[in-house]
């Protein structure tokens, strides 16, 4: 019953939100941290003009500014960049029909454009904007082929445009479930892959209908002519290819795609036993978005799973982002980094140093995602996302005060915050508690 | 990765394989009881009128009985941790004492301490009972997920109380080790799933590592029995064209089975089930209830066919909506098994909010922080110290010995074996964990666990720490490479 005016006045905020220009944002006496790896900088200043950052570091080096936001020591990060998600795809996920996730029944798979279905004010991407994640790469999952179709690297700022960039990344599984969807063994994934990427070469530079012969199985598809054309862009290395791997061997496997198909630009997504592997991971150039505590021998490709993967990785001096698809739900991604911290003082463990781990987070996945420079970093030329937190952005616990994208100030109200806001008491003395709101 | 369709021919050999294993073996157990059956016969004529001649352990009686015995300790102290008891309580530069497997003392700086015992130093460590999570699935879901493993839910009726968990446990399953070394684990029990209305019996196990099931059994431990609301038993029936379909049938299925029970109960001529022997001893108040159970409407009405049928529910566990109705959990004196995370992943968990735990907190209803998963088992800690900081930011000040209480004592109350552990009390078993900072910090992880006296993870000390037969000579070896 009892209302909160600041409450109130954040609805106001989200109710305007739509086509709201980017603010100039000074925040001074942050315990700054620019998502590129470094440790925080104490009594930072961040100056964000016109939705880009045009500043970010020790106060003495700002720019003179009007009024600003006075941090009072807290922290101030870049907006979380969270790699790989299905935000904006779908309501609940065994509710079958809000979700866009996975089409088991469709003829097509590498041709799906997850970009084609984002819904910009989802509750999940409501609720994980209030968590800190302002930037996003989402997709759908690989279902009828081996191929999950083209990912996007989306906003979370809730206007008419969503979508970054559409088309980002094709995304393919050789593992054991990729296995499974090519018939029943990885040979057969792997004769499915080349001959996609075969047929895609033999498209490159011509434009029409695709004239390429269809792959069936039974009465399913596993490769159409439209499929073939949509993996054009894989072998010309125009877009990336994100492979779903986890065995070391299936790892090695991958990595020698490039002697194949030279402009293949990888990115491995999983790589649980990564870390038996990670020199020639580091020596092959691939950055790695690996399963950050994924410690038990789930399947029989990651019998050598362990919570050490990313630190080893990382100081082998492979480029490794957090993997969000294999959490309960991607806001644990702080958690997850923590964790990789906590580990440094565990003896015989691999873990990161904070500023590593946060990066992890920030920086490196938009790096891996193609926005290196642009989100989960602040510096000059950066877009103006920045997050005010009540705590330690790793510790378990902590939530951002304040989330800006794109020098816009965003709602952090939900589906959720309703309830807990009706829920504060259990008061029904007047009316019942449908008419809290 | 998750492919949305699974194997297709690629086992249909294999199965035509089991199939004529399966029909060998019923001809040989045919052949069996046709022997039995004649030497019955001529027994029957020698011994007529005599007691039978073969005879079961009576029910009630104690089977499958629990071997295990608690490894050998050395009396040991810690001194000058922040000890929380599990209870509420916490003592800044504590002493804990344990001796002969037990809690000898617990208390300030000024607790003696014999001489010539082992002593650890706790300076900026942090002490706490073996945290206990009331819901998992260890064992009979184990890793690797294979289907030759999969154990865990007898789907094949809504109602399977005849089933019980402890039958379907692979010790082996790596989750235990990994459910000790990273998250204190010493208690935890193994509950059959959610497809059933009556899902079986629960079993809880001490985590520690044996050939046996029998040798992982919590001696004394009361049994629990899963029951299931809501979204799974209809979706799994339902959608074979049976019974239940609806939540009106869920209810229904669940009702005409407690009376079938309450007849057997008072029949004391009734011939033996296995059943509702076990539905039998919910009503003795023996067998404690676990029911899943997410939205608040459900969990009421369950309420009320317990008060129907004369039973208690022990706990309500995901009960991702408790804190719509915490004044009338709090009033039937049930707990709530929840996580602190959870939402959306279905409709009847459209609703969860990080506040569940400290609204139902702010009632007075009790709190558990489970895990139902083989990853959040190892950081229960960090669960609970995210439900506490939700409170907070509303101004509900939780105070951590509070929280740590979530996943100790409260957990051993619902399972009914806070008399044994789930708190540092001299005399309770000496199930102890010492952390290397604060355990609701995600910055920190076990240092020591000792079960029932017996160091059983040192991570200073990587042979002290166990690796399952499954993962030797295997990359990993348990994590531990």
């Amino acid at each position: 019953m009892k209302r909160l005016l600041a409450l109130g006045a954040v609805s106001a905020l989200a109710l305007s939100a739509a086509p709201t220009l980017a603010q100039d944002v000074t925040i001074t006496n942050a315990r700054l941290v620019t998502g590129d790896g470094s440790a925080p900088i104490e009594g930072g200043t961040v100056v964000v003009r016109g939705g880009a950052v045009v500043y970010a570091g020790a106060a003495a080096g700002a720019p003179a500014s009007g009024s600003a936001i006075d941090a009072r020591g807290a922290w101030v990060t870049p907006g979380i960049f969270a790699t790989l998600t299905t935000l904006g795809l779908g309501d609940v996920s065994a509710v079958g029909e809000s979700n866009d996730i996975s089409a088991g029944g469709s003829p097509f798979s590498a041709s799906l454009d997850a970009s084609s279905s984002i819904n910009p004010v989802s509750q999940h991407i409501l609720v994980h904007r209030a968590a800190g994640i302002t930037r996003a790469a989402t997709s759908t999952i690989p279902s009828g082929s081996i191929f999950a179709g083209q990912g996007a690297i989306i906003d979370l700022d809730g206007d008419a445009r969503p979508v970054m960039r559409a088309r980002a990344f094709q995304m393919v599984d050789l593992g054991e479930g990729g296995a499974q969807l090519a018939g029943g063994s990885r040979p057969a994934a792997y004769a499915l892959l080349s001959s996609a990427l075969r047929e895609a070469q033999a498209l490159v530079g011509k434009p029409g209908i695709p004239q390429t012969t269809e792959i069936v199985k039974d009465d399913e598809v596993l490769l159409s002519r439209f499929d073939a054309e949509a993996l054009v862009p894989v072998v010309t290395g125009a877009q990336k290819l994100y492979v779903g791997v986890e065995r070391a061997a299936d790892i090695r496997m991958v990595l020698a795609l490039k002697a194949d198909y030279p402009k293949l630009d990888l990115v491995l997504v999983g790589a649980t036993e990564g870390w038996l592997v990670a020199n020639e991971i580091a020596a092959a150039g691939v950055p790695v978005i690996a399963n950050g505590l994924t410690d038990l021998p789930e399947t029989f490709e990651q019998l050598g799973a362990t919570q050490s993967n990313a630190g080893r990785l990382a100081r082998a001096g492979v480029k490794v982002a957090i993997n969000a698809s294999t959490m309960q739900n991607p806001r644990r991604l702080q958690q997850v980094a923590g964790n990789l911290v906590a580990l440094t003082r565990v003896p015989g463990a691999s873990g990161m140093e904070w500023g590593k781990a946060f990066a992890a987070i920030s920086s490196v996945p938009a790096e891996i995602s193609g926005m290196g420079g642009k989100a989960g970093v602040l510096k000059a030329g950066a877009l103006g996302d920045v997050v005010l937190w009540d705590g330690d952005p790793l510790e378990v616990g902590s939530v951002p005060t304040k989330v800006f994208i794109g020098g816009v100030e965003q709602s952090l109200e939900s589906h959720q915050s309703g309830l807990r806001d009706r829920y504060r008491d259990l008061d029904e003395s007047d009316l019942p508690k449908a008419y809290d709101w | 990765m998750i492919p949305e369709k699974t194997t297709r021919a690629r086992f249909g050999a294999l199965a035509t394989l089991v199939s004529a294993l399966a029909l060998i073996a019923g001809a040989t157990v045919a052949d069996a009881q046709s022997r039995d059956k004649d030497r019955k016969r001529d027994k029957d004529k020698d011994e007529a009128a005599e007691a039978p001649a073969f005879t079961a352990t009576p029910a009630g009686e104690t089977v499958f009985a629990s071997t295990y015995k608690p490894y050998p300790n050395i009396a040991t102290a810690i001194r000058g941790a922040t000890v929380y008891d599990g209870k509420g309580s916490v003592i800044q530069n504590g002493v804990v004492f344990m001796s002969g497997g037990k809690i000898v003392s617990v208390g300030g700086p000024e607790t003696p301490i014999p001489a010539d015992i082992a002593v650890f130093d706790g300076t900026g460590k942090f002490v706490t009972p073996g945290i206990i999570d009331i819901h998992s699935h260890l064992g009979d879901y184990p890793s690797p997920e294979v289907e030759a493993n999969s154990d865990g839910n007898e789907a094949t009726s809504p109602t399977t109380p005849e089933v019980w968990a402890e039958h379907s446990v692979w010790p082996q399953d790596p989750g235990f080790a990994r459910a000790l070394a990273n998250g204190g684990i010493t208690s935890l029990q193994i509950l059959p799933g959610s497809a059933n209305l009556m899902g079986g019996r629960s079993v809880t196990l001490k985590n520690v590592p044996a050939r046996t099931t029998q040798g992982m059994k919590v001696p004394g431990a009361p049994y629990g029995f899963k029951m299931a609301c809501g979204e799974n038993p209809k979706r799994v029936y339902g959608s074979r064209g049976r019974m239940p379909s609806t939540r009106m049938g869920n209810l229904a299925v669940n009702r005409e089975t407690w009376l079938s029970a309450i007849d057997y109960a008072n029949d004391p001529k009734a011939k033996r089930d296995l059943g509702k022997e076990t539905l039998k001893g919910v009503l003795k108040g023996e067998i404690l209830v676990h029911n899943h159970c997410y939205r608040a409407d459900e969990m009421a009405l369950v309420l009320d066919m317990a008060k129907e049928m004369g039973y208690k529910v022990s706990a309500f566990h995901h009960a991702v909506e408790a804190y719509k109705i915490g004044d009338l959990l709090r009033e039937n004196d049930v707990c709530s098994a929840i996580w602190a995370d959870w939402y959306g992943f279905k409709m009847e968990s459209y609703d969860g909010i990080l506040e569940n735990a400290a609204f139902l907190q702010r009632e007075g209803a009790c709190v558990v922080i489970h895990s139902d998963d083989k990853n959040d088992i190892q950081r229960l800690n960090q669960e609970a110290a995210k439900a506490q900081a939700a409170g907070l930011r509303l101004g509900i000040d939780i105070p951590d010995a509070a929280v740590i209480q979530w996943i100790t004592y409260n957990a051993a109350k619902a399972m009914g074996i806070e008399d044994m552990t789930g708190s540092l009390e001299p005399g309770k078993m000496a199930d102890v964990v010492l952390w290397n900072g604060d355990p609701l910090s995600v910055y920190t992880r076990p240092e020591r666990v000792w079960v029932d006296g017996a160091l059983l993870f040192d991570a200073n000390d990587p042979k002290r720490r166990p690796v399952s037969d499954f993962e030797l000579g295997q990359p990993g070896e348990g994590d531990v490479k």
